[in-house]
């Protein structure tokens, strides 16, 4: 089990020139290979700061965000294309593209200027259908698929894009029970086939508290990191929503509304 | 399709005599060689120009702005070019005697759309590099482009009826009346500008996922977009410079390509652009200038009378429109 990002007293927040907003400080997190890893916090806390800055796209105020043991603030664009890929909530451009191209564009860091396509690279496309099990879709236009089917194919395309760390922004949001178990099943699964890390940001706790080998979780006070299990046992879990009438039951591992 | 157009024009002349002359014999009539080698061939050779450059660089804006109703003329370059002819046309009593000679010959027109071209291509550039949102880039060209107008509109309330007779018909377009110099000169900015989009391939089909996807996956954005908008620029700015502001080619071409191969992969899409683009130019011009008719119609309406109805025809018989 090797760590693949590492986070040393990062502070992050927005900086502007009037004022510095501070919205976390001090993190030390710390993503290893092999590990399915769910981000939980209510909405406005920092979520997508947090993952802003860790996936290099915005600087932190202070502190270092390291991938592979490298400043991820120095990667050039195609390095951290070959180490890092993301899974994006927002709507996808119109377009022909088929769910193989679309899958395929995945390369793209490792493709020549004009974006051929080596027997390798179609090796690992196929490798990525296959894992996410979309395989009888590879011809049919994005648009044709459903939500949840769309969301296996860009989980697909992150796959071909090969890389140790693979970042989701919120996955499950838009999907109905029976679709987000079978994409939380299938997060699950991949960790455990590839080794790679994987981290994702979810509202679904109770789901996210079952399947994910550890959690992180957000709350005005502390970020706190570790496996669920510990994280039940101390407390975590109440801290996170600001609302006397949802408690969280620590026996059920699951919110009640009172 | 090059050849048909050589061939056809208000002066009959046989298929056998253009052949000759085109091949560099001795024509029978020295007037029909004279025709061929100085007026249709050059004419043929700027129509395809014309349409390839036009076609490309709406297939770029399309993509870049992730728009469908995107053209060359978004980027407000057009406008920049009409904005300074009409002031050389229409606003010619308010600039100094001296100027207005130059001015009012036919390359002082040439002269100053390209300036306005350039202008608004620079204007573009600053823009381009100062904001962060791709769409912005569009509602400043959008904004450059009612400007124009109502300048224009100013202008020509001021104007006699023979300047604006005179920037009706270059409003028009034309695909006439380019010496070989500057067919050389359009030819090379062209080029240039089909190589920069050829070069654009890899990060236009990145873009078809969205900015951040692209960026994700190693695409230098800023860069892309500058390359692109640069090569848009070029490629519609010199075609307006030298052939007027002709509409529509730009919008339809791109869409009659991915309608026809239903695809979104650029490598694809740019060759198709690419040769339906000059097919249709050809076309086109073809059209303006049918046997039996004394006079050449103007190229911009002819570009839209037999481009829209393409389009909504293809629409309507594949309705997976993307």
């Amino acid at each position: 089990m090797t760590t693949i990002l590492k986070t040393s007293n990062l502070s992050i927040g927005y900086k502007s020139k009037r004022e510095t907003v501070i919205i976390a400080e001090n993190l030390n997190l710390n993503l290893t290979s092999g590990k399915l890893i769910s981000l939980i916090g209510a909405n406005g806390i920092g979520k997508s700061t947090l993952l802003r800055t860790i996936t290099g796209i915005q600087p932190p105020l202070s502190g270092n965000v390291f991938l592979n043991d490298k400043n991820i603030n120095t990667y050039k664009p195609l390095d951290l294309a070959q180490n890092l890929s993301l899974v994006l909530t927002e709507k996808l451009p119109p377009s022909n593209l088929s769910v193989f191209e679309l899958v395929a564009l995945g390369r793209q860091p490792y493709t020549n200027w004009i974006g051929t396509l080596t027997q390798t690279d179609i090796k690992k496309v196929q490798e990525a259908l296959e894992l996410t099990q979309i395989e009888h879709l590879a011809q049919k236009k994005h648009y044709e698929i459903s939500d949840g089917q769309l969301q296996k194919v860009l989980i697909a395309r992150a796959l071909a894009q090969d890389t140790p760390l693979i970042i989701l922004d919120e996955p499950t949001t838009h999907l109905d029970l029976l679709h987000k178990v079978s994409l939380f099943k299938l997060l699950k699964k991949l960790t455990h086939e590839t080794q790679k890390c994987i981290l994702f940001s979810t509202h679904d706790i109770d789901l996210a508290i079952q399947m994910s080998d550890e959690m992180i979780i957000m709350t005005p006070e502390l970020i706190v990191q570790d496996e669920p299990c510990n994280l039940i046992s101390k407390g975590s879990f109440t801290t996170l929503f600001k609302d006397e009438h949802i408690i969280f039951d620590a026996e059920k591992g699951k919110f009640v509304i009172t | 399709m090059f050849f048909l157009d050589i061939s056809l024009g208000s002066v009959t002349i046989p298929f056998k005599e253009v052949y000759t002359s085109l091949t560099g014999g001795q024509a029978s009539k020295s007037t029909w060689e004279y025709i061929i080698i100085n007026y249709r061939l050059p004419k043929a050779i700027t129509a395809m120009l014309v349409g390839v450059g036009l076609s490309v660089s709406g297939l770029l804006m399309q993509t870049l702005f992730r728009n469908p109703l995107a053209g060359p003329d978004v980027l407000g370059l057009s406008s920049g070019a009409i904005l300074a002819v009409a002031i050389v046309i229409l606003g010619a009593g308010l600039l100094p005697s001296f100027l207005n000679t130059i001015l009012l010959s036919p390359y002082g027109i040439v002269l100053a759309s390209t300036l306005g071209s350039v202008a608004v291509l620079m204007l573009v550039l600053l823009v381009a590099q100062r904001l962060r949102n791709t769409m912005a880039i569009l509602i400043v060209g959008l904004m450059f482009a009612s400007f124009t107008s109502s300048i224009v509109g100013v202008l020509t309330y001021f104007s006699s009826a023979e300047q604006l007779q005179k920037f009706t018909f270059w409003s028009l377009g034309s695909l006439g009346n380019l010496s070989w110099t500057s067919i050389v000169v359009l030819g090379v900015c062209i080029s240039f500008g089909l190589l920069l989009s050829a070069s654009s391939i890899k990060p236009l089909n990145a873009l078809l996922l969205g900015e951040n996807y692209a960026k994700s996956m190693g695409l230098n954005y800023k860069r892309a977009r500058l390359i692109i908008i640069f090569a848009t620029s070029i490629l519609a700015g010199s075609v307006t410079a030298f052939a007027g502001p002709i509409a529509f080619i730009g919008l339809a071409v791109p869409h009659i390509a991915k309608l026809t191969f239903q695809t979104s992969n650029h490598a694809v899409l740019y060759w198709s652009t690419f040769f339906y683009g000059g097919i249709i130019m050809l076309f086109c011009d073809i059209a303006s200038q049918l046997p039996g008719l004394d006079t050449t119609l103007p190229i911009n309406a002819i570009t839209s009378i037999i481009g829209a109805p393409v389009v909504v025809y293809l629409l309507m018989r594949k309705r997976n429109f993307q």
